[in-house]
């Protein structure tokens, strides 16, 4: 598992260049252009199981999802960052991609430093220190655990049919 | 129980008596807008609208303003998508190409208005706030769900006032207002926030709160939101909205604030923000003489036939400079028309603008006007990060109209209140 350390202010463009937005949608169109005018490095390298850590206001800027839906797609396991734009935040629940926001975390975190994930306890372990996150409401949690808010619409209309 | 603009409308679009912020409530917004990313969107649930139709037919709205005319075979096949889903379907509101950005048309049109909740697939869908609507911006995939079933859940957010004391000096603008405040309260300072716009409000034309609005999101801001005074009355009179639909909304006195923050108008001076992030606020004099090889005037932030006029004031007469070039981008249809009339695009054509149709053009980097490596351009649009127009090696700075024309006319930096 490999950890991408990035700032503050991580905008959409650079997670995904605003040129592509209206000729690329799908998880493979998307893939190649992950991360692009940030770093090259990132859609040649990244595995699943991969985590990012970041600064604040994470995903600031428009509200084109390819980023979410390439990150989540590539096996992004979860982001951690320092605070989240809101759009971004919403887009990712809507594709069912864990965010965390945990500023100590970030800020204790260096390259190379062990990191491991329980998402039962809500906790972390950064360098063997243990720092907590805040979860969704389960109205929310609903939505990511269908995997999605496409599934879980889908999934409601359904009872709804079928109780007619 | 005193609310803010936000708690009251959500709780009374939620049918409760109240809210606070952090509630979780649910609503059919009045409004969703979507543009060329429509095509997307539909796509995700195309059988799912088969099956079980469309929620309702009088909510969606759709402006195709991104990428037009169509810039190649893909850009082009999308747009048709689209205008069939429209047709099949029976989509009430539809715009085609030529009638100008989405978040101008949703004003203009008035297909928002006070008191409404809207929400939009495009960030700057908060520009409504310009006229006491609450409006925000959600990804496609949200988008797509409420054509479904026409509603979301809302997270009723806590509340930044802002009071504005004194008026504008001359050749200042809403623009170099808005950008100032950015600088101050940062590029996440109002995240997940409310923005509220109060005190002496009544020199701001709805112009000018239209490009105020437009930026809420530059800082975090989830909405921005001025209230509904007898500028907003005329405006809305003007364009022949009928005044029984409206539903105005306020804040109580007593309300509960995250912040509360004050601006002296008076002090505001031009600003640019520095590339790559709109919250690098420095004043122009800072930077008088820096060369500039593209200019650029308008977008959903500055596009209107005022700003067009102001521009048009700076450069009657005279020539823009050899050493650059200058970019004209209408809002919209009808406040290109507006400027016609007003003999402005003449103007500006003949001091050797190029003119572009009402749309979204250079301000996305998709097509027209993109950047070469090194190259820096000024902009009026609202954003200015690395690549945005189509150049990660290129720079954007942000300013009003009234200094790019002055840029312009110099090919560097240049203060209006100098020029003109
Ligand atoms: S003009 Fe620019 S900011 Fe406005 S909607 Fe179009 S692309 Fe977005």
């Amino acid at each position: 598992m490999r950890i991408w350390a990035y700032g503050d202010d991580i905008n959409t463009d650079m997670l995904f260049p605003g040129k592509y937005t209206y000729t690329c949608a799908k998880p493979d169109e998307i893939k190649p252009h992950l991360l692009e005018d940030l770093d090259p490095e990132f859609a040649k390298e990244v595995q699943p199981g991969d985590m990012i850590f970041a600064g604040k206001n994470f995903g600031c800027g428009s509200s084109r999802e390819q980023p979410v839906v390439g990150l989540k797609a590539v096996g992004i396991e979860a982001i951690v960052a320092k605070s989240y734009a809101r759009i971004f935040y919403r887009a990712a629940i809507n594709q069912g991609l864990l965010l965390i926001e945990c500023p100590e975390a970030v800020a204790v975190y260096k390259p190379d430093m062990p990191v491991q994930l329980n998402l039962k306890e809500s906790t972390m372990l950064v360098d063997n220190q243990t720092y907590k996150f805040p979860t969704l409401p389960p109205e929310i949690l609903a939505i990511r655990d269908a995997g999605g808010l496409l599934e879980y619409t889908r999934a409601r209309l359904r009872a709804k049919a079928s109780a007619k | 129980m005193a609310m803010t603009f936000a708690e009251k409308v959500l709780s009374r679009k939620a049918g409760k008596k109240s809210a606070r912020a952090g509630d979780l409530v649910t609503c059919k917004p009045d409004r969703l807008l979507m543009h060329d990313n429509a095509a997307a969107i539909t796509d995700k649930v195309a059988r799912d609208m088969a099956k079980f139709g469309i929620a309702d037919p009088e909510q969606p709205i759709i402006v195709l303003d991104h990428v037009i005319p169509a810039s190649d075979e893909k850009t082009a096949t999308s747009h048709k998508k689209i205008r069939e889903f429209v047709k099949k379907s029976g989509i009430k509101h539809f715009f085609d190409i030529g009638t100008g950005v989405c978040h101008q048309v949703m004003v203009e049109k008035g297909l928002v208005l006070p008191g409404m909740l809207a929400v939009g697939s495009d960030s700057h869908t908060c520009s409504y706030g310009a006229v006491n609507a609450f409006a925000t911006g959600i990804d496609r995939t949200e988008a797509a769900a409420l054509l479904l079933t026409g509603e979301t859940w809302f997270k009723v957010p806590e509340t930044i006032r802002v009071t504005l004391h004194g008026r504008l000096p001359e050749m200042v603008s809403a623009k170099d207002l808005i950008l100032t405040i950015i600088g101050k309260v940062g590029a996440d300072g109002a995240d997940y926030c409310s923005v509220e716009f109060s005190g002496d409000i009544a020199c701001l034309t709805i112009d000018d709160r239209f490009t105020i609005a437009n930026m809420g999101v530059e800082m975090g801001a989830k909405n921005a939101v001025f209230p509904v005074d007898e500028v907003t009355k005329g405006y809305l009179q003007e364009i022949g909205v009928n005044r029984i639909t409206w539903n105005p909304e306020w804040a109580d006195d007593g309300a509960t604030y995250r912040q509360k923050l004050t601006w002296n108008l008076g002090e505001i001076v031009p600003a640019l923000s520095l590339p790559h992030k709109v919250d690098k606020y420095k004043p122009v004099t800072e930077l008088v003489g820096m060369e500039v090889q593209q200019c650029l005037i308008g977008t959903c932030t500055n596009g209107r036939a005022s700003d067009l006029a102001i521009a048009a004031r700076i450069l009657c007469g005279k020539k823009v400079s050899l050493n650059t070039r200058l970019l004209i981008l209408p809002a919209s249809r009808a406040e290109l028309e507006e400027a016609l009339d007003a003999g402005d695009i003449e103007t500006l054509v003949s001091a050797g603008a190029v003119l572009l149709p009402p749309g979204c053009g250079p301000c996305l980097g998709a097509h027209q006007g993109c950047l070469a490596p090194g190259e820096k351009c000024l902009s009026t649009s609202n954003r200015n990060f690395k690549g945005r127009m189509g150049c990660k090696d290129a720079e954007i700075y942000l300013a009003s109209p009234a200094t790019v024309a002055a840029t312009a006319l110099t090919g560097k930096i240049s203060d209006p209140r100098e020029v003109a």
